[in-house]
């Protein structure tokens, strides 16, 4: 064992060259917690949840490569409140209703706002209006829970080479676009089977049968935290 | 939904398309073209230009929806911008606007029934010096009093052609009010270009870096530093202007490109020649259209004189031309990153960095990409030699500066100091007095109180990318901290959480407390949003987004306390409110 090593926490890390501060954690068996950065795509650097503190900076430990030597701070009082702010944030800006919907107990939004225990938020909900797509046979796209974390973007572009979404507008009026003659789901080519569908950590794209196979309390976060079952 | 008839034949988008190299970067001319030609960009035509580029549609659609200038929805023949610039607005820019609207028989945000006109606000549209502005049809009109408006109003309602309009609607005043080296040097078109070949590569990058010349866009890298690591970079290499100058208040380049536009290039030319680069593009905001003809007529002559194209100054082994593109208003285009993938007709989003532009930029291969100022500075050295740097200045800020001053001050305009000018004295020279403060910078800048007038314009003290607001005593700060935060909101890309959704709820916190509702808690919100923003976003925009709420909150925070509600919580929720505004939100 002579390769290069970092500290998370005190903690000695190894890595190999090229490797970003996040995937050697996950390695290493080192939650950081995250909702866009998902192992089998391109960082994209956008939910911010994986900031972590290295040469005297916040960084995003998904897309800052690993330093040999370097002093990387993950549990920080600091960054776990803006960690949770920034889920609070991601609650706010859309239309999340835990109760009512399928995904509740295997969405990652709701895991990780469990898992930084955030009860409440300071800050007004934004209450927008967003277009539901029911137009699919077998897929509900239901923008009210989209968290622009663009895993479907990226899903659809580089493993099911469907290219079928994007993401348009700006700020708080982003919203995800289908890319299809008319703009709808129906109409997109999206398929069950698809990357895309799997990969999001919310209720955004959800299939329409089969919500309740697993039933609430059996489900993927119920009984360990996200810390812990994150793939 | 498809929108209106599709347009016969879309020859016109192909032809655009081989003009441009047939790939994405045609995206932003057929974009302007189309929506000139149906005063919006159909869905159908979003399909053909899709096609033809082979994008996917809904990155079309994605591009049309982030430009203010750009829309997927009909437009009235007459399309008009109010600025919503801060100083716009002090300059009784609200008044004007519903003075026209009233004349017009339009609201503010919606078009006409019988689609002759429409009208919006957008961000400052670098007229902060001649305001209140507008802009229709993509075309500047500045000053705008009330004989003005009425004038608008009329052509309007009678539906003469823009190109009919009085000339003098249109007229741009200079505004040059104090001249330095930079803006009274001229170079012979060639000159530096001549000087820098008998100098060679080395000598030039020598003479740069003697100079000390670093970056006008406010980050003040090296230049040199950044020519050489691009030059050292392997790859097909390029030059970028960066001339997206989207900060509000500032407006500099504006005249540097009227009025020294062959300076601008001969430095673009120069770099090209140092790194090894072919092609070079120049990116010019949107509200800038009015010096697109120009421009092109320089680079007309340049190619004319053997400067641009082929065998440049007669050596076989220089070539190098220079393409403008046109932005369409988005201030995140002025992040260079963002505007590399502008650019290339992509989403513009600041990249990942690093890697930086200098190894990885358009189209990911080794790009210089500089401001307008630094590169007329950098033709400058070339020809004069460093010490037309270093005789001004300070020892880590050398030579002189370009500021757009603008706001409550007797001559608003452009003034060239050398770095190390103290504030008080650059204050005296526009005119400014009885000041409740300056915003150096503009808003992503910083709030500065008369207690720091003896600060001195510098890098390593106020730093500015050329914008220097000025504000009377009489201002409300809160109102103006409304419009920066507002600013924001309607800039932020919306790729990262903090930025997206910070920026908003930041702009309906001022809110709140300039209605005189807020509480201590509002303050406490604020200044931990701040924190989250300046800490974790994606870019300098969102980064810098608090700057106005967080300085003007430590300088100043009686100003904010006096405006408190007396009660311990109000809520954020008002019901009369959210009544009225039922089935009006977006």
């Amino acid at each position: 064992m002579n390769g290069p090593t970092f500290t998370i926490d005190g903690r000695s890390v190894p890595f190999t060259e090229g490797q970003s501060i996040i995937q050697a954690a996950r390695e290493a068996g080192i939650y950081i917690p995250h909702l866009c950065y998902h192992p089998e795509f391109r960082p994209h650097g956008s939910c911010r949840l994986c900031v972590v503190e290295a040469g005297g900076r916040s960084v995003p430990a998904c897309s800052t490569p690993a330093v040999a030597g370097q002093q990387v701070r993950n549990r920080t009082e600091r960054l776990d409140r803006m960690r949770r702010t920034l889920v609070e944030l991601l609650f706010v800006e859309g239309n999340h209703f835990c109760p009512a919907c399928p995904k509740s107990g295997n969405c990652k939004l709701q895991a990780v706002g469990y898992w930084l225990r955030m009860l409440d938020t300071p800050f007004p909900y934004l209450f927008p209006r967003r277009e539901l797509d029911a137009s699919h046979h077998d897929v509900l796209l239901d923008r009210d829970r989209c968290i622009f974390c663009e895993l479907c973007v990226r899903a659809s572009r580089e493993v099911d080479r469907k290219n079928l979404f994007a993401i348009g507008g700006k700020g708080t009026r982003c919203r995800l676009l289908v890319n299809s003659p008319d703009g709808r789901l129906g109409s997109s080519g999206l398929s069950l089977g698809d990357r895309a569908l799997q990969v999001c950590p919310t209720g955004a794209l959800l299939p329409r049968k089969g919500a309740f196979h697993v039933p609430v309390g059996r489900r993927l976060y119920d009984g360990r935290s996200i810390a812990e079952s994150d793939e | 939904m498809m929108q209106g008839a599709a347009p016969v034949g879309e020859s016109w988008i192909t032809g655009l398309a081989a003009t441009c190299g047939g790939d994405a970067t045609a995206l932003l001319p057929i974009l302007h073209e189309a929506q000139e030609r149906f005063a919006y960009i159909p869905r159908a035509v979003m399909q053909q230009i899709a096609r033809t580029l082979s994008l996917p549609l809904a990155q079309v659609e994605a591009v049309v929806e982030f430009y203010h200038f750009f829309s997927s929805q009909p437009r009235g023949r007459y399309d008009i911008f109010f600025s919503s610039c801060v100083i716009d607005r002090l300059r009784g820019g609200d008044e004007s606007a519903r003075l026209l609207c009233e004349r017009l028989r339009v609201t503010p945000g919606g078009s006409r029934a019988d689609g002759v006109v429409s009208v919006r606000h957008t961000s400052c549209t670098g007229m902060c010096d001649q305001g209140p502005a507008l802009l229709v049809n993509g075309h500047a009109i500045a000053g705008l009093d009330r004989e003005r408006s009425e004038q608008m109003a009329s052509l309007i309602e009678r539906r003469i052609p823009l190109r009919e309009w009085p000339r003098g609607l249109f007229r741009i005043a200079g505004n040059i009010r104090r001249s330095g080296p930079l803006l009274s040097g001229e170079i012979p078109p060639g000159a530096a270009l001549q000087r820098a070949l008998s100098l060679g590569r080395k000598g030039l990058l020598e003479r740069l870096e003697r100079s000390g010349l670093r970056g006008r866009g406010g980050a003040g890298f090296p230049t040199a530093l950044k020519w050489r690591a691009c030059r050292e970079a392997p790859g097909e290499h390029y030059v970028v202007c960066n001339a997206d100058e989207g900060e509000p208040g500032t407006f500099k380049d504006r005249e540097l490109l009227r009025r020294h536009a062959h300076a601008v290039f001969e430095g673009m030319t120069l770099a090209a020649w140092v790194i090894g680069a072919r092609r070079g593009f120049l990116y010019l905001r949107g509200e800038y259209r009015f010096l697109l003809q120009h421009l092109e007529q320089v680079l007309a002559e340049r190619r004319g004189m053997g400067l641009l194209g082929e065998r440049i100054g007669g050596g076989r082994d220089f070539g190098f031309d220079i393409t403008i593109r046109l932005g369409a208003g988005a201030y995140i285009c002025g992040e260079e990153s963002a505007l590399l993938e502008s650019l290339q007709g992509n989403l513009p989003r600041p990249r990942n960095r690093p890697p930086y532009p200098v190894t990885h930029g358009l189209f990911g291969q080794p790009t210089v990409v500089n401001n307008v100022e630094s590169f007329a500075a950098a033709a400058h050295i070339a020809l004069n030699g460093d010490r037309w740097l270093t005789a001004r200045g300070t020892e880590h800020s050398r030579g002189s500066k370009l500021l757009s001053i603008s706001g409550d001050c007797a001559r608003p305009g452009i003034y060239e100091f050398a770095f190390g000018t103290p504030l008080e004295e650059i204050l005296d020279a526009c005119g400014a007095r009885d000041l409740l403060g300056v915003q150096m910078g503009g808003p992503s800048g910083n709030w500065i109180t008369p207690a720091e007038f003896q600060r001195s314009l510098a890098f390593e003290d106020l730093s500015s990318a050329g914008a220097l607001m000025v504000f009377g005593r009489e201002r409300d700060l809160l109102e103006i901290v409304h419009g920066f935060s507002r600013f924001f909101a309607h800039e932020s890309c919306g790729f990262c959480t903090p930025c997206r959704v910070g920026t908003g709820l930041q702009a309906r916190l001022v809110e709140k407390l300039c209605l005189g509702r807020g509480c201590d808690r509002d303050l406490e919100r604020l200044r931990s949003l701040g924190e989250l923003m300046s800490a974790t976003s994606h870019c300098g925009l969102g980064q810098s987004a608090p700057n106005p709420v967080l300085t003007t909150l430590a300088a100043e925070p009686q100003r904010y306390r006096k405006r408190l509600n007396s009660t311990a919580f109000t809520p954020d929720f008002q019901p009369l409110r959210e009544l009225r505004s039922c089935g009006r939100r977006e």
